[in-house]
């Protein structure tokens, strides 16, 4: 990575409140760091902190009251709903805590909804799919529906769906916190696996064995960052 | 994204839930077979009332006398005495009643007519065996008959009835012909009644004068001058009094008729097209709670990058594939109901293609409609908003 290139995320002055009860509760406030390509970073905090919030933003699912957010270079505050659904499609892959995958579809159709939304051609699409659930081990499952899933099956499945349209960015909302322990750490092993092959991951977790795992961490509290440091290699 | 993938994203979800689908499809379902199966039967019975109608000729007036005062009717001379008018081309006065007839133990109620010779040629009514009335039988009140071939068959079977007795009313008639058979007209059977020399008729049903007068044109053309030279004739009879006659032809009562069922067709086909806009409410409250049912699957869609115009896309097609669908059953519905009834009722019915493009069209515009406010619903969501939503 050279001084050249733009970091993948800069964040600055970012603030956030709602109005509740005619007073402003500000949930986020002078934000700033900057993510650059192939990072692997943990947001953490305890919950009511304002880290849902954040990755909302990050995720182009709610946009700031304040401040800039520059996303592949692209102020995204100033974009229309079509176009953040057009950022949410091309340069994020969520990952949820509850994986959120269509029940009705099968593993297949449901890591192929994003390339749909972009309108890839068909023969296209079915490589991409195929491509990134052999990556995430699940090609024999793929016309499976979620509920013949086991639930590390179905993260791995949300992660295939992350992963087809080769986003920049994956973020990850509590990604182990439904699992139990053990398949919760062949999902963290996949993302690092990931992370090896050059896809940037930002993972929101208020559990520091998680974050002790990414390669830099941020810590918020109370709507402002704490810490920002990298753990050692 | 494209309509084909809309299509088949409305599909998944229409065939995902079977039961749903159909019951809120059923609506639909039962508006469009019934507009199609109603007008059907509605437009029949105006054929069958028309073809009838064309049947009784358009060349013929029919003359009823209310009267004024003492003179409630025509005498027969006066009657005939119409004929001279210009452009008639015959009158045939007509005294009408019931009697009971009797052969043996034979016993019914059967209609009966007093009538001149003028009859055979007016009506086109002929015998098919033995003679018809004759104006001797008027001069001489003959108490002879001719018999349907309904009431024939009852009061006498197989044997031919020409030259039998027949009591009527306790009178001795003989029969000199058998009428041919004719069918149902509008009012009656035209096969189960007896004719009787109109001056016989006068006496034995205790009725002077004649109220019923049927008249032939000459020229059908001319019908409405002969129909005002009928009208100044009866006005100077009748010193001008209200409502003391009334003429009308049957092109009159085919316009009359064809309104009056026109109106039913009408008053049927709006009476299922509100059923069909109850359908349609059902499609919209249907898709409402599918909307909230599904705020999770749309901010899933939306996170992952579909626009508003993809979920709008995606809800309307499903409603109005609802619709569609439904509305193709109930046409498939509509026509097996109308060819039941037509089968096993004495109703004609005749579906009409148009009403079959109206109502589909109709089912399909109300799928669109009534989609148009949860799919609004669905693609206005916030993204967190719908992620929150468990």
């Amino acid at each position: 990575m050279t001084m050249a290139t733009p970091p993948l995320i800069d964040v600055h002055n970012l603030g956030h409140g709602y109005r509740m009860a005619g007073e402003m509760m500000t949930v986020l406030s002078e934000i700033s760091f900057q993510i650059g390509h192939g990072e692997f970073v943990a947001i953490i905090g305890p919950s009511g902190s304002g880290k849902s919030t954040l990755m909302n933003m990050l995720g182009c699912l709610d946009v700031a009251n304040e401040g800039a957010y520059l996303l592949d270079g692209q102020d995204v505050r100033k974009l229309s709903d079509n176009k953040l659904a057009t950022i949410r499609n091309e340069k994020i892959g969520f990952i949820f805590q509850q994986f959120n995958l269509l029940p009705k579809l099968t593993a297949y159709e449901n890591v192929e909804l994003p390339l749909i939304y972009r309108n890839v051609p068909h023969k296209e699409r079915r490589k991409s799919v195929e491509e990134s659930l052999s990556l995430v081990g699940l090609i024999d499952r793929m016309h499976h529906r979620p509920s013949e899933l086991s639930g590390g099956q179905q993260q791995r499945v949300a992660i295939a769906r992350a992963i087809a349209g080769a986003p920049p960015m994956l973020l990850a909302d509590e990604p182990t916190g439904a699992l139990d322990s053990r398949t919760g750490v062949e999902v963290m092993d996949k993302m690092k696996e990931l992370n090896a092959r050059g896809h940037t991951i930002i993972v929101i977790t208020h559990d520091l064995s998680i974050a002790e795992q990414a390669k830099r961490v941020i810590r918020i509290q109370d709507g402002r960052i704490v810490e920002d440091r990298r753990n050692p290699e | 994204m494209n309509l084909l993938q809309s299509v088949k994203m409305a599909w998944k979800s229409i065939a995902g839930a079977k039961i749903r689908s159909f019951l809120t499809m059923l609506g639909i379902i039962i508006g469009v077979s019934s507009v199609i199966t109603l007008v059907s039967v509605g437009q029949g019975t105006t054929s069958q009332i028309t073809d009838q109608l064309e049947g009784l000729g358009t060349d013929l007036l029919t003359v009823n006398i209310m009267g004024r005062g003492s003179s409630t009717s025509l005498s027969y001379d006066e009657a005939m005495a119409l004929g001279d008018t210009k452009g008639v081309k015959a009158v045939s006065p007509i005294i009408s009643g019931s009697v009971t007839a009797k052969n043996g133990t034979t016993n019914d109620t059967l209609s009966i007519e007093g009538i001149a010779p003028s009859y055979e040629e007016v009506q086109d009514f002929h015998v098919q065996a033995g003679r018809y009335i004759l104006d001797m039988d008027n001069e001489f009140r003959m108490k002879v008959a001719l018999i349907g071939t309904e009431a024939a068959s009852t009061f006498f079977g197989t044997d031919n009835p020409v030259g039998q007795k027949i009591q009527l009313n306790g009178s001795s008639f003989t029969i000199v012909g058998l009428l041919e058979s004719k069918g149902s007209s509008l009012t009656a059977s035209n096969d189960n009644k007896l004719l009787i020399p109109i001056a016989t008729a006068e006496r034995f049903l205790q009725s002077r004068g004649v109220r019923s007068i049927t008249v032939q044109v000459q020229d059908t053309k001319e019908i409405d001058t002969v129909k005002t030279s009928l009208e100044a004739a009866l006005d100077k009879k009748f010193q001008n009094a209200d409502n003391a006659y009334s003429i009308f032809n049957s092109q009159e009562m085919l316009d009359t008729l064809n309104s009056t069922t026109q109106m039913l067709s009408l008053a049927l086909g709006g009476i299922a097209g509100i059923s069909l806009l109850v359908g349609g409410i059902g499609i919209m409250n249907i898709m409402l709670v599918s909307v909230s049912e599904r705020t999770r699957e749309i901010g899933v869609r939306k996170a992952i990058g579909a626009k508003k115009r993809d979920i709008l896309m995606q809800f309307m097609v499903e409603s109005t594939a609802l619709s569609g669908f439904g509305g193709l059953i109930g046409i498939a519905m509509g026509y097996g109901a109308s060819a039941l009834i037509g089968h096993y009722s004495s109703l004609t019915t005749t579906v009409s293609f148009p009403i079959v493009l109206i109502a589909f069209g109709f089912s399909l515009f109300i799928g669109i409609v009534f989609g148009m406010i949860p799919a609004n619903k669905a693609a206005k969501l916030r993204p967190i908003y719908a992620l929150r939503t468990e």
